[in-house]
Parts: C-alpha cells; sequence; structure tokens
C-alpha cells in the first residue's frame, strides 16, 4: 500500500517536472528577436508541415463530407426536412469535425515525423553539435516548427471545412436531389460567421498549438535511443489526440454552452 | 529551383487557406462584403414565439425578405417583441400586413411569415405590425383538444 | 603563474556525477596551447563528458573549467555562445545535418554567424573541402556518404569558422585503416596549418600515441598521468602501462563486479526465475 502510494507520488512529481520543462521550452523557443534568417527555415517547415498534409486532409475532408450528406439525408428525409441538410452538414464541419479531425490527422502524419525528426536529430547529435557551433537548437531547429504548425492548422481545418461542405453539396445536391436555393439558403440562415466560423477557426489555432508543442517537445525529450523514439512518436499521437479531444469538450461548453 | 517550387507550393497554401476562409465567409454564412445591405427595422408584438430565434427568416409568399434582428420581453405589455430587418427593396409591405409564426416543416424551423394586406399606407422604420398570429403550439393544441375546450 | 598562458583549457579540482555514479572526482587536466591533447581511458569512464564539460553542455558539480583564461563555469548563455564559435567540435557520429548537402553543411556555420557574401562562403567551403579531400563530394547528402567520408566532411563543417580548437570524440572508432589512416593525418595537418590546440579523446593506444604531443589517462574518476607518451611509458603506473599496452588483466580487472562464480552457478535455478521477471 506504502509503495504503491510512494510510485503514484513520484510518478505525479515526475509528470509535473515534465510539464515543467515542456513549458520552459515552450519559453525559450519563443522568445527572442525574430530575424529574416528564420523566414527560409519558417517556409521550408510550413511546406513539409501544411502543404505535405495537403493531400490527407483534402481526401478525408471529402469524404467525411460526403458521408454527412448521405447520412443526414436519411435520417432528415424521414421527417420531410431534407433541405435542412445544408445546414447540418455545414455547422458540423464548421464547429466540430473540421477542427477537431484536422487535428487528429495533423497529429498522426505531422506531429509524428515531427518526433521522429527531432528525435533522431538528437540521437545522431545534430542537436548537440549545433550548440557547439554556438547556435541554439532553440531557435534553430524548434521554433520554426513551432510557428509553422500554429499557422499550418487552421489553414487545414479550413480547407478541411470547405472541402467536406462541396462533398456534402455533391451528394445531397448532385446526387440525392435536394434543391440547390435551399441548401445554400439554409445553411447561411444557420451559420452565424463570429459564432460558428470564427470560433471553429479559434478551436483549430488552440488545437495547432496543442498538437505542435506536444509533438515538437517529445522530440526534443526523448530517449537518445531507436526506443526512445518509437515510445516518443507514441506518445505524441497519444497525448495529442487524448488533448484534442479534450479541450474540444472545454472549447465547445466555452463557445457554445448557452444553446 | 528545388527552393523555388518549395516557395510556391507554400504560397498556394496559404492563399487556399485563406480563399477557403473568404469561402467559409461569404457562401457558407452568407456574410456579405458589401456595407451592410439596407434594410429597415420593423416591429410585432407576439403573445407567444415560441422557438422563434434570432437570425430566423421573415418571409413574404416563401421568399426571404428579412431576419429576426432581436427577440425581447416588453415589461409593459407583457409581451414578446421581435425586431426585424427588411430589405429595402421591399418597401410596399401595407400597414395592415399580418405577421405570423410559422413553422418549416411539422418539426422544422421557426420563421415569421409575412401575409400582405390592402391598406395603401406601408409600414417604416420603426412601425409595429397590427395584427400579429402566434406560434401555433402543438402542445398546447393537443390539450386544448383533450380537454374539448373548442 | 606563467603557466596560466601554456595552456588553453585548465581544469582544476572538478567533480561531476550523473546521478549516483561520480564520474569525474576532484581531477586536474591540462590541455596545452598549439598541442594536440590526447584523453585516453578504458570505455566508460566519461571522456565524451569531459568533452562536453569543457564545451559547457554540462555543468561540473564543483571545480574550475578554464577556456583560454575565460571561466566556462560561470560565463553566461551569450558569452558561452561566443566562446562556442571559437571551438569546434567533431561529434562520433559526425552529426552531419541529414537534411543538407554537404556543401550546405560546410556552409551553416558561415551563413549562421557570419553575414559573407554568398560567393565569398563558395570560396570558403571549397577551401575547407579541398582540405579534407571532399571537394568532388559537394553535392552529395550525408546519407550517400561512408562512414569515413561522413567523418571527414564533418571536420570539415568543425573547421570552417576557423576556430582555436577543435575537439575529437573517437575520432577513429568503426573506419577502416585507410579512413583512420587519413584522419589521423589530417588531425596532425590541421593542427600545425592552422595552429589549432586539439583535443582527442580515444582508446586506439597506437594511432593516438602516433600524434598525440600530450597524453592524459583518465580512469575511475581519476587521472592517472599526464604527460609526454615517452614520460608516460617510462615512469606510469601499474595501470597506465597495462593500459599503453593494452594487457587483458591488471588493475583493470577483466571480470565485471560479481558474486563468487562457483555460487553464482550453483543457484542456476533461483537466477532464471530472477532474470526472467526482471525483464
Amino acid at each position: 500500500m506504502l509503495d504503491f502510494l510512494q510510485r503514484t507520488g513520484k510518478k505525479g512529481l515526475l509528470s509535473i517536472a515534465a510539464l515543467g520543462r515542456a513549458g520552459m521550452f515552450l519559453i525559450g523557443s519563443l522568445t527572442g528577436i525574430p530575424s529574416w534568417k528564420g523566414v527560409p527555415l519558417f517556409i521550408k517547415q510550413l511546406y513539409s508541415i501544411g502543404v505535405l498534409s495537403l493531400v490527407i486532409i483534402i481526401v478525408s475532408g471529402l469524404f467525411i463530407g460526403m458521408v454527412l450528406g448521405l447520412q443526414g439525408y436519411n435520417i432528415l428525409v424521414d421527417y420531410g426536412s431534407e433541405q435542412a441538410i445544408g445546414q447540418m452538414i455545414a455547422l458540423t464541419l464548421v464547429r466540430e469535425l473540421g477542427p477537431v479531425v484536422t487535428a487528429l490527422l495533423f497529429a498522426g502524419r505531422a506531429g509524428s515525423a515531427l518526433t521522429a525528426e527531432i528525435g533522431l536529430m538528437k540521437t545522431t547529435e545534430q542537436l548537440s553539435s549545433l550548440e557547439m557551433m554556438g547556435v541554439d537548437p532553440l531557435k534553430q531547429i524548434v521554433a520554426p516548427r513551432l510557428t509553422a504548425g500554429f499557422v499550418a492548422m487552421p489553414l487545414l481545418a479550413m480547407i478541411f471545412s470547405v472541402v467536406g461542405i462541396w462533398g456534402g453539396m455533391m451528394v445531397g445536391v448532385d446526387w440525392l436531389g435536394v434543391y440547390e436555393g435551399s441548401f445554400w439558403g439554409n445553411m447561411q440562415s444557420a451559420v452565424d460567421f463570429r459564432e460558428d466560423i470564427l470560433n471553429g477557426v479559434v478551436k483549430s489555432i488552440v488545437f495547432g498549438v496543442v498538437c505542435t508543442w506536444i509533438a515538437v517537445f517529445q522530440g526534443y525529450d526523448s530517449v537518445p535511443t531507436s526506443e526512445g523514439i518509437s515510445a516518443a512518436t507514441t506518445k505524441t499521437v497519444v497525448y495529442s489526440s487524448l488533448a484534442v479531444l479534450g479541450l474540444d469538450f472545454i472549447l465547445t461548453a466555452v463557445m457554445f454552452g448557452d444553446f | 529551383m528545388r527552393l523555388r517550387t518549395m516557395e510556391i507550393s507554400v504560397g498556394l497554401f496559404i492563399m487556399a487557406g485563406v480563399a477557403a476562409l473568404f469561402l467559409l465567409a461569404l457562401e457558407v454564412s452568407g456574410l456579405s462584403l458589401r456595407p451592410t445591405e439596407k434594410t429597415y427595422k420593423v416591429y410585432a408584438e407576439f403573445n407567444d414565439v415560441g422557438g422563434l430565434r434570432v437570425r430566423g427568416k421573415v418571409s413574404l409568399a416563401g421568399v426571404t425578405i428579412g431576419r429576426v434582428s432581436n427577440i425581447y420581453l416588453d415589461n409593459r405589455t407583457v409581451k414578446a417583441v421581435v425586431e426585424m430587418d427588411i430589405d429595402s427593396e421591399v418597401d410596399y409591405l401595407s400597414r395592415d400586413s399580418i405577421a405570423v409564426v410559422s413553422t418549416a416543416g411539422l418539426l422544422g424551423e421557426k420563421y415569421i411569415n409575412v401575409s400582405i394586406g390592402g391598406d395603401e399606407e406601408v409600414l417604416e422604420e420603426g412601425d409595429f405590425f397590427d395584427s400579429t398570429q402566434s406560434a401555433l403550439n402543438l402542445e398546447k393544441l393537443i390539450s386544448d383538444f383533450a380537454t374539448n375546450k373548442f | 603563474m606563467n603557466q596560466a598562458s601554456d595552456n588553453y583549457v585548465e581544469i582544476r579540482g572538478m567533480s561531476f556525477s550523473r546521478g549516483d555514479r561520480l564520474i569525474f572526482d576532484n581531477v586536474d587536466i591540462d590541455v596545452p596551447k598549439g598541442k594536440i591533447t590526447t584523453i585516453m581511458g578504458p570505455s566508460g569512464t566519461g571522456k565524451t563528458t569531459l568533452l562536453k564539460l569543457i564545451g559547457g553542455q554540462l555543468r561540473p558539480d564543483q571545480g574550475r573549467i578554464q577556456v583560454n583564461g575565460q571561466e566556462v563555469t560561470r560565463l553566461k548563455r551569450k558569452e558561452l555562445y561566443l566562446l562556442r564559435e571559437r571551438m569546434g567540435m567533431l561529434f562520433q557520429s559526425g552529426a552531419l545535418f541529414s537534411d543538407l548537402t554537404v556543401f550546405e553543411n560546410v556552409a551553416f556555420p558561415l551563413r549562421v554567424h557570419t553575414d559573407l557574401p554568398e560567393e565569398m562562403i563558395h570560396d570558403l567551403v571549397l577551401m575547407k573541402l579541398q582540405a579534407v579531400g571532399l571537394r568532388g563530394a559537394r553535392e552529395l547528402m550525408p546519407s550517400e556518404l561512408s562512414g569515413g567520408m561522413a567523418r571527414r566532411a564533418a571536420l570539415a563543417r568543425t573547421i570552417a569558422l576557423d576556430p582555436e580548437m577543435v575537439m575529437y570524440d573517437e575520432p577513429f572508432t568503426g573506419q577502416d585503416p585507410i579512413a583512420m589512416g587519413v584522419i589521423v593525418q589530417l588531425i596532425r595537418l590541421l593542427n600545425d596549418a592552422l595552429g589549432l590546440t586539439s583535443i582527442v579523446v580515444s582508446h586506439d593506444i597506437q594511432e593516438s600515441l602516433s600524434i598525440t604531443d600530450h597524453l592524459c589517462i583518465v580512469a575511475d574518476g581519476k587521472v592517472m598521468g599526464q604527460g609526454s607518451p615517452e614520460q608516460l611509458k617510462q615512469e606510469g603506473s601499474a595501470f597506465v602501462k597495462q593500459f599503453l599496452n593494452g594487457l587483458p588483466d591488471g588493475p583493470v580487472p577483466f571480470h565485471y563486479p560479481a558474486p563468487d562464480y562457483g555460487v553464482d552457478l550453483l543457484q542456476g535455478d533461483q537466477d532464471a526465475g530472477f532474470s526472467a521477471t526482471d525483464r
């Protein structure tokens, strides 16, 4: 019993220490004067984090929108209100599925890659060698990846939503024959720019910060062995997914709580 | 050259993201970039607006002519006051028009349906509808029917 | 006190421990200026740790480490980074940036620390690559290089900023005889041509002895002997002689500390169960 308490206490302290390291890590990488020398690094990361994630985001968005169209139609047609399908698809995507599914895909696609890349840099002493060259790896390696992740996530989430709505329209309007005018009309009367779209964007920004932070920190903090990297990659995906889903609940409660 | 294609694709990516935001704003939420379309406000008092919400449609013969911009309780008359923005192009709502809280389909969203009257005088900014008809309360209807109040 | 000016690095009374393990116990080490100093010792005595201590990546528990008259342990972060620009370190794995070509790897410190025009960086990089014989390999990626070539490319990057001191972490391990010979020669040549101070960490006795001016043998957290190779061969302790002659048994036992062999064998059953649960 005592042994159990002792172990739990130790684990608790270790996780608090890890959180502290993560916080100092974030501050250490993002403070300081940004210089023009960092711009090419940022663009390069935006390419590998954002552009290379586009395909999976577009394909998933399209299919999720199409499924929403089919399922929504089947339910709504029973009540004779299948015109409301546009409103349903748009609200689900913009408020929830856009930010959340993008963040989950991002954690799996870009987050794990970030962790593995930085972990491998640590294992092969590239980070140490930067330090010995008088270059701060937090500024050179970590900062551009963090900022690129912060920027890429909301962009990806918006693209996801647009593609999803288009997919839903394809199924609903072109295939199932919902009248196009009421599809868009219902949608436009139900979706509010500030309440729905901007709140969705805020969500995806929060998810972007959290997912990139977790991914980069796990890589930086990994044990420099092959097992260490694989453990860190797993942690990235697990922690990011849990953080996204948990935060989504809190954010939804705060943003749309009065409904 | 490899760097160039990378830069271009990143540029396209950012443009796609921004375009997505514009599409969401304009097409999905119906936000208008033009400085708020010209509208005028008219008011209507109801005994019961059950289910009607701000941003709900105001329609005339099935065509949307405006939106509900505010709903509040008048403390003096203890009635619900609905404030609506009506397109200024629709300047022929006669003073004796009737505003009805209606339901799209049996269980669909509530909206305000305007039936035009024959009066010469038309509603202007700040005017109240003379006659209104409250929401059809299905529960109340059934209970009235059950207790044979008809 | 005249001594101080002759030593580029001076370590006095330094102790360092990792967890419960004491890695250095009150050691004094000198690295004379302009010479090649080799730090030798059995595996696991913390030779790489020593380099990290000199570079300020780790802080000692107590004692002083002076590099070029500056107290490394007391430097602020910014001053430390400035000092590091004047020292280079060649890592065991080479630590080339795997997403950059050989050319860009060597150009990297120049681009970060200087504002030189592109043509000048181009010329400087080619000079450094020529010095290590890899001018023709400049467009290759690190993954396309052999181990020896990767280490030479990393060496070119290390000397890109013309440092005053270069630290080599196990430069000879895992190299075929030819690559090893090339690196031995390069260390000597660069040291003399550029007027460097070099620190080599190694346990390859023959190669190290062939180039070193100053030898320092570390074991069990202590300095076992320090001086020129000839001096140590004649006057060294039993341990130094065992080490320099590469004898398998002596003061350094062949066996890792273990309970009595016979007792251990008789307890075979319990042991098997124990190791199974331990895993």
